[in-house]
C-alpha cells in the first residue's frame, strides 16, 4: 500500500479582533489508500478545520502553513483551479452541519446529480437522475423515488445527513472526509451507514477520515486513532492500542467520560482543565 | 403496539377531563396530577408533490400521526427513535414553531394551540428550544451577546447586569470562553455554536426546554458538562425538558421516562429503567441492540490498566489525574 494523504506540520491561524489565533498547531499524520483513520477529541480543537484544510477549503480568514499532499503532490501549492479538480474527482466531505452546506434552492437530486456530472462530464441528465435516485436508496431513504425531487427543508437532519453522504459517496473518492456524519441519526440507521462506508471502503479503496465524539463508533471503524486537543494531537496509535492502553491523561479521562447505556445514574465525569491535560507536574 | 397505546390513550383520556377553564390558569399547577405540557392527539400533514400523472396531483404526507405525550414539572421526558419518524416536527409543534393539522397542546392548564398576542408571547418565553442545527438556526449576522440576549429583549426585560457580563456568565456556564462574547456564530466550531443555543435557552429562565438533538455534536467530555448543568438547573429552578436525542447512553443519564417513535406513531412510552431493562416494543427491542460498544476487551484492558496505574500512584495524584465531578470550583 502507498501513502495517499501526508499531513506534515500542519499549522492553521485566523486572523481575529484581538490578532492571529493558531487553532491547529504542528499536526502531523499520514494515511494509506483504503485506510481507515478516526479523529476524536476536544470540542473545538481543530478537527473540522483540519479536514477543511485538507479540501482547500479554509475560511478567507484562516492562514495556513505545513503541508498536505496527497499522492505526493503538495495541495498547499497547487492553484486553486486544480484543487477543485481533485475536489470533485478525488477527495470528497461531508460537512458536519448538513442544512448549511447544502442548497436550499435546488432539490436534493439536483445537488446529487450535479456532484456525480462534474466527476462525470458525459453522462446525460437521466443517467444522473438515476444515479441520484440509487445514492439516496443506498443509504435507506425511503421512497427514494419521490424524494428525489424534494428541496432541503422537506427533509429531517438525519434525512439530510444522509443526503450528504449519498452525494459523497456518488463520486467514488479515494479520499472522504466524514465530520461527524452520523449525529443525528438512529443506532439502527447508524449502522446501517457504517456498513455502507465499510462496504465502499472494501469495493472502491476509499480511504476514510472519520471526525466523531462517538468513540464506540470511532472504535469500529478506525485503524488508526488521533485524539486532538486545543489544535495539537495529544496522541495517536493504532485503535486497539489507543483503546486498550490509552497513554495520554486526555486520552484517559475522554475514555472515562463515555456515557454508558447500563451505568449507575450519578453526576457524570467532566474532564478538569489541569487534569486532563496532565499540565500539572 | 396495541398494548402500550392503549395505556396511552386511557392516560390521555381522563386527563382531557380535567383541562382547566383559560381563566384559571395557575390553578391546575398545584394539582400534582396535571402535567406542564399535555399534548393530544397531534397530527401533523404536509403537502408533497404527486409521483406521477400529467397533473402531478399533490399528495399529503402524515409526518406525525396521532402523537400524545406529557411532561410534568420538573421532569425529563426523553424522545428517541428512528431518523425521519416525526420526533423534530412534534417538538415544533409543541413549541408552536409550527401549527398541527390537528390535536392539541396544554402548556400549564391553558390550551395553547390557537393562542394568539400576550398569550402567546408568555407560552413563548416559558417555552425555549435549542434546534437540532446548530448554525442554522443562529442568525449569521448577530453576535454572540446579541444572540443569547434575544429572549430577554423579545420579552421586553433588561438584561440583568448588563448585555456584556451576563453573556460572558452564560458563555462560562456552558464551557465557552467569555472573552468571545462579540463573536459571530462562523467563528465558532460545531460543538461552541451547539452551546450558544443552548446559551440562548437557558438566559430567560424557561419552564419547559425542548432539546433537540442539543448535545449531539459535543465531546463527551464538555456533553457530561452540559448534562450535569441541565440536572441542576431541574434541581434548583425547576425545569422540565422534552429531549430528543438518538444517544441512548445519554437518554439513560438524563431521562426520567422514554418515549419511542416509529414512523409518526409513540411505539412505547414509559418510565426510564422499564423501557431500557424490558423494552416492549419489536422496534425499542432492535433499537436498544443497535447501540455500538467499545469492544468489551478493550475496555477490559483498559480497567486493568487504570487500576494497576492507581494501585502503584501516590493518592494525591492519582485523585488529580482522575479528573473532577461536575463543574467545580475550577
Ligand atoms: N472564523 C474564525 N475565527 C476565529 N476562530 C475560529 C473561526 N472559526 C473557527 N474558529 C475556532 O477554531 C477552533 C477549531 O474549530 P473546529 O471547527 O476545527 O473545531 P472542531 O474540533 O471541529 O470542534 P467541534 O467538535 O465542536 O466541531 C475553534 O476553537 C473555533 O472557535
Ligand atoms: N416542511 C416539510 N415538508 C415536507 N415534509 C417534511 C417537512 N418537514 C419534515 N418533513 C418530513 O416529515 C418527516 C418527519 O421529519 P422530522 O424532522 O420530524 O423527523 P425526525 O424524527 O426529527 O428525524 P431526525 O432524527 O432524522 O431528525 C420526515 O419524513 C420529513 O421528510
Ligand atoms: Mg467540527
Ligand atoms: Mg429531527
Amino acid at each position: 500500500m502507498s501513502t495517499l494523504l501526508e499531513v506534515e506540520d500542519l499549522t492553521i491561524t485566523f486572523r481575529t479582533a484581538h490578532g492571529p489565533v493558531d487553532v491547529v498547531d504542528g499536526l502531523s499524520f499520514t494515511l494509506e489508500q483504503g485506510a481507515s483513520l478516526g479523529i476524536v477529541g476536544e470540542s473545538g480543537s481543530g478537527k473540522s478545520m483540519t479536514s477543511l484544510a485538507v479540501m482547500g477549503l479554509l475560511p478567507p480568514t484562516a492562514s495556513l502553513r505545513g503541508r498536505v499532499s496527497l499522492d505526493g503532490a503538495d495541495l498547499t501549492s497547487l492553484p486553486e483551479s486544480k484543487v477543485r479538480r481533485l475536489r470533485g474527482d478525488r477527495m470528497s466531505m461531508i460537512f458536519q452541519d448538513p442544512l448549511s452546506s447544502l442548497n436550499p434552492y435546488y432539490s436534493v437530486g439536483m445537488q446529487i446529480e450535479e456532484a456525480y456530472r462534474a466527476h462525470r462530464p458525459g453522462v446525460t441528465r437521466r443517467q444522473a437522475h438515476k444515479v441520484a435516485v440509487e445514492a439516496m436508496e443506498r443509504v435507506h431513504i425511503a421512497d427514494a423515488a419521490r424524494r428525489v425531487d424534494h428541496y432541503p427543508h422537506q427533509f429531517s437532519g438525519g434525512m439530510r445527513q444522509r443526503v450528504m453522504i449519498a452525494m459523497a459517496l456518488s463520486t467514488e473518492p479515494d479520499l472522504l472526509i466524514a465530520d461527524e456524519p452520523t449525529t443525528a441519526l438512529d443506532v439502527t440507521v447508524q449502522a446501517q451507514i457504517l456498513d455502507l462506508l465499510q462496504e465502499v471502503r472494501r469495493e472502491t479503496g476509499t480511504a476514510l477520515i472519520l471526525i466523531s465524539h462517538d468513540l464506540a463508533v470511532v472504535s469500529e471503524i478506525a485503524e488508526d486513532v488521533v485524539v486532538m486537543r486545543h489544535g495539537v494531537a495529544v496522541e495517536q496509535a493504532p485503535a486497539e492500542r489507543l483503546f486498550s492502553d490509552p497513554q495520554h491523561p486526555y486520552t484517559r479521562a475522554l475514555l472515562d467520560a463515555v456515557p454508558r447505556i447500563d451505568d449507575e445514574i450519578g453526576e457524570l465525569r467532566g474532564i478538569d482543565a489541569a487534569a486532563g491535560v496532565g499540565g500539572k507536574p | 403496539m396495541s398494548a402500550t397505546s392503549t395505556g396511552q390513550s386511557t392516560r390521555q383520556s381522563t386527563g382531557q377531563s380535567t383541562v382547566a377553564p383559560a381563566s384559571a390558569p395557575t390553578a391546575p399547577t398545584s394539582q400534582s396530577s396535571e402535567p406542564l405540557l399535555r399534548a393530544t392527539d397531534l397530527v401533523k400533514e404536509f403537502a408533497v408533490p404527486g409521483t406521477g400523472g400529467l397533473l402531478g396531483r399533490a399528495d399529503t404526507f402524515r409526518a406525525v400521526d396521532g402523537v400524545s405525550l406529557e411532561v410534568r414539572a420538573r421532569e425529563t421526558l426523553a424522545l428517541v427513535g428512528e431518523s425521519g419518524s416525526g420526533k423534530s416536527t412534534t417538538a415544533r409543534i409543541v413549541a408552536r414553531l409550527t401549527d398541527a393539522t390537528s390535536g392539541e397542546v396544554v402548556f400549564d392548564g391553558e390550551p395553547v394551540t390557537r393562542a394568539k398576542g400576550d398569550r402567546l408571547r408568555r407560552f413563548r418565553s416559558d417555552v425555549q428550544v435549542v434546534f437540532q442545527d446548530p448554525y442554522s438556526s443562529l442568525n449569521p449576522r448577530h453576535t454572540v451577546e446579541r444572540i443569547v440576549t434575544a429572549p430577554l429583549v423579545y420579552q421586553g426585560r433588561e438584561v440583568p447586569g448588563g448585555t456584556r457580563a451576563f453573556t460572558q456568565q452564560l458563555m462560562e456556564r456552558v464551557g465557552l470562553d467569555p472573552d468571545h462574547h462579540r463573536r459571530y456564530p462562523s467563528q465558532f466550531s460545531g460543538g461552541q455554536a451547539q452551546r450558544i443555543g443552548i446559551a440562548r435557552a437557558l438566559a430567560v429562565s424557561p419552564r419547559l426546554v425542548v432539546c433537540d438533538e442539543a448535545v449531539s455534536a459535543l465531546d463527551v467530555s464538555v456533553q457530561a458538562q452540559i448534562i450535569n448543568l441541565l440536572r441542576r438547573l431541574q434541581r434548583e429552578e425547576g425545569f422540565s425538558y422534552l429531549f430528543i436525542a438518538h444517544d441512548l447512553a445519554v437518554v439513560r443519564q438524563i431521562a426520567d421516562r422514554v418515549a419511542v417513535m416509529s414512523k409518526g406513531r409513540i411505539v412505547e412510552q414509559g418510565e426510564r429503567d422499564a423501557v431500557f431493562d424490558d423494552p416492549q416494543h419489536e422496534y425499542t427491542r432492535t433499537l436498544l441492540a443497535a447501540v455500538p460498544r467499545i469492544r468489551p476487551e478493550w475496555e477490559r484492558a483498559r480497567r486493568e490498566a487504570a487500576e494497576a496505574r492507581a494501585a502503584t500512584a501516590t493518592p494525591d495524584r492519582e485523585a488529580e489525574a482522575a479528573g473532577t465531578e461536575e463543574e467545580t470550583t475550577a
